[in-house]
């Protein structure tokens, strides 16, 4: 019997039947259609993480000072300062695998231009080659200071588009004057729109400085204080403790030092800190060996004995990225779990039917015996039967779910994204299916005794 | 040469551990081109023997020759070739596939057979059987819009599909009322006559038996009776030509 008579004779039988054919494939059409809006989302999802990584650049490493502990009480990353200007210098000039590098000073506070003010979320005091590393080269206005400036300590700096909007209203803002903390800086240039992170905190949200600038004009005073009313005469090279971050309970851990004291015990001279650096490596292959490079730098630099602890920390995307891809990938592995255990439900209903559909037909069965067909022509005529069944169930399940993630990105706005690796596998699925659980009611039906078949009622 | 030759046909049923026999060794010979009519009593082991003839089923014991084969020992996959390609068959109760039309219950047959032809040609030689009958104007109808002596010979043209050599009907009449029985008895003596189909059809109807050229009585599994043309006495060397010629058996 041709393969395409035998699927035209088992359209016919399920033709005979449709309402019931639909009922007995509901199972097959909600796993498919589940794997597939699963699929399409969760693609989706991680090609935005990815894109989103990609935008705060995708290579880049952060190294952070290390932590300050005391008596088994650990302040946090950064409050230990022990990132210098030269450590940076050394990173680029020692370390073959990164590509660029820029200080970072961090600041928040607030900015003022005319009689509107605003606190941006970030206030970085860098160099140009901050804007390398982000990737972040195409600005909408203006130019990039220098690093003239930079030497300088030039009051001059770049707004993102969030700080733009908020502060000049469709004003051009290059050429104007805005003021931090009374310091009033020239606007050189405008970033280009970043968009937000994958955290969902706004990139754009930000203004850039040259370092020394903010280092020494502007963080003296706001470093470890955001509450600029709060803020003492304070400067960054004391060592933070908790106390200090608590300034209305002040609780001296020590006695304080006498005049006198400190005159006997002089404090050597700290050299300038920074708060971070930010280095890219030359490609996303490269980062461990570029991490590898910048460890061993600043062990040396630091003079960190083989059995002392770092002063500093490293952070990389590829830690990040990881975590939130095997997040996603963990909620997708989930879902498809269930949508597998729907199929596993779809089969059995599909088992199920084909029986009953098997005893129904006893007396055709044997009837087709009877005029000539083999046990394997019966067979084969009711795997094919299931494995369509199956199939018309999978092609309406690949329909509901392409429908659904569609409607999702209609409505919800979330990113999804075709996966014809899924519909593939979804048909494979659906057929595999209906071979496996189509199997044993066929095989019923070719054990079948023509006689009695024929004489079943 | 005859046909069919029956050696000492035995079939025991096992229910349990209760051994019913119901055919108690059967012989006859029955050659190409005849007309034969199996009667009996209810529970004579007339449908058993039918059945056994058909090669739906398989004797207990003893041989069963079909065109010099002994067909009794095949196995089920040649014995189904066997049954596509050499016998026709018609039931008591039509047996035809009830959502689908004439025209295709005609043509079933022929996709189990193993030298496949393609669809127009198969739906030719369907319309061509259903003229045959008598019902050129009910391709399309399904069974349950045809008369009982129509769907019966929708049975038989689906009997008859392949070209089978031999014909076994099963009180093909048993349903049918007198009228459309006769209807259908003419049929098949014009298939026997023009066609020189040998038929073999069981009845307990003694009208439906005379319509035969052969009658063999059969009474608690054994062959009691068997009067009409001795396989000598038929002339019909042109239908044993025939079948030989197309080799239809195998
Ligand atoms: N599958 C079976 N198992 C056990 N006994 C059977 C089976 N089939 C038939 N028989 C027995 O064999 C005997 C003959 O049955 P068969 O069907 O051949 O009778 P019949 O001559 O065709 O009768 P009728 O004219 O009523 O059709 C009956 O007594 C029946 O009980
Ligand atoms: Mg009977």
């Amino acid at each position: 019997m041709t393969i395409h008579r035998t699927v035209r004779t088992a359209l016919q039988a399920l033709r005979r039947n449709p309402m019931r054919a639909l009922l007995t494939t509901l199972g097959i059409v909600i796993g498919v259609g589940a794997v597939i809006a699963m699929m399409e989302i969760g693609n989706g999802s991680s090609s935005a993480i990815k894109k989103s990584i990609a935008s705060m650049g995708a290579n880049t490493i952060l190294i952070l000072p290390g932590t300050a502990a005391s008596g088994g009480v650990s302040f946090g990353s950064g409050s230990v300062m022990t990132l210098t200007p030269q450590d940076y210098e050394a990173i680029l000039r020692e370390c073959p695998s990164v590509s660029s590098a820029a200080p970072m000073v961090r600041a928040r506070t607030q900015v003022v231009y005319g009689n509107r003010n605003w606190v941006p979320s970030a206030i970085a005091g860098t160099t140009p080659s901050f804007l390398e590393v982000r990737d972040w080269m195409d600005l909408s206005e203006g130019e990039v200071f220098s690093d003239r400036d930079v030497l300088n300590a030039n009051k001059v700096c770049m707004l993102g588009q969030t700080l733009v909007r908020e502060l000049f209203q469709g004003e051009s803002p290059v050429g104007k004057e805005i003021r931090i903390k009374n310091v009033s800086f020239r606007v050189v240039g405008v970033l280009g729109a970043k968009g937000a992170n994958m955290m969902g905190s706004d990139q754009d949200d930000i203004l850039i400085a040259p370092w020394t600038t903010i280092k020494y004009r502007i963080s003296g005073s706001t470093l470890t204080m955001t509450n600029q009313s709060s803020s003492t005469s304070e400067t960054s090279s004391t060592v933070n403790t908790l106390s200090k971050l608590y300034p209305g309970s002040q609780q001296s851990l020590y006695p304080v030092k006498s005049e006198i004291q400190a005159a006997d015990n002089p404090m050597p001279v700290r050299f300038t800190n920074i708060d971070q650096i930010l280095t890219a490596a030359a490609t996303s292959e490269e980062i461990p060996e570029a991490i590898e490079q910048i460890t061993a730098t600043l062990r040396e630099r630091h003079r960190i004995r083989q059995d002392e602890a770092e002063d500093f920390t490293i952070r990389d995307m590829t830690e990040m990225t990881k975590t939130l891809s095997s997040t996603t990938k963990l909620m997708t592995n989930l879902l498809l779990c269930v949508a597998l255990i729907s199929l596993l439900v779809g089969g059995v209903g599909i088992m199920n039917i084909m029986l009953v559909s098997v005893t129904e037909r006893t007396r055709e069965i044997g009837l087709r015996m009877a005029v000539g067909a083999r046990a394997r022509d019966i067979l084969r005529q009711f795997l094919v039967e299931s494995v369509v069944l199956c199939l018309v169930g999978g092609g309406a399940g690949i329909l509901l779910g392409h429908g659904g993630s569609q409607l999702v990105r209609l409505f919800l706005n979330w990113p999804v994204e075709n996966s014809p690796g899924a519909i593939a596998a979804a048909v494979l699925v659906s057929a595999a299916v209906g071979i496996i659980f189509g199997y044993y009611p066929a095989w019923r039906a070719s054990r079948l005794d023509p006689i009695e078949a024929l004489r079943y009622e | 040469m005859a046909l069919i030759e029956l050696k000492q046909i035995f079939k025991t049923y096992h229910i349990g551990n209760m051994r019913v026999p119901v055919l108690k060794g059967v012989s006859l010979q029955i050659a190409a081109g005849e007309l034969v009519a199996l009667m009996g009593t209810s529970g004579s082991g007339k449908s058993t023997l039918m059945n056994i003839l058909g090669c739906l089923d398989r004797p207990t014991s003893g041989e069963y020759w079909l065109n010099q084969k002994e067909v009794g020992r095949f196995s089920a996959d040649d014995r189904a070739n066997l049954r596509n390609r050499s016998m026709g068959f018609v039931f008591q109760s039509f047996n035809l596939l009830a959502r689908a039309s004439a025209l295709e219950n005609v043509i079933m047959p022929l996709s189990y057979a193993t030298d496949t032809i393609s669809d127009r040609e198969a739906r030719r030689r369907g319309r061509e059987m259903l003229g045959r009958v008598g019902l050129d104007d009910r391709l399309d109808h399904e069974p349950s819009q045809l008369s009982g002596g129509q769907q019966q010979r929708v049975a038989i043209a689906r009997a008859l599909i392949n070209r089978p050599p031999v014909l076994f009907a099963d009180e093909p009449t048993g349903n049918l009322d007198s009228n459309t029985s006769s209807e259908v008895l003419r049929m098949f003596q014009e298939l026997n006559r023009e066609d020189g189909i040998t038929i073999i059809l069981v009845t307990h109807d003694p009208m439906v038996a005379q319509h035969a050229d052969r009658i063999i009585r059969i009474s608690d599994g054994v062959i009691v009776d068997d009067v009409g043309y001795r396989i000598e006495q038929k002339p019909q060397a042109v239908i044993a030509g025939r079948i030989s010629d197309s080799g239809d058996i195998s």
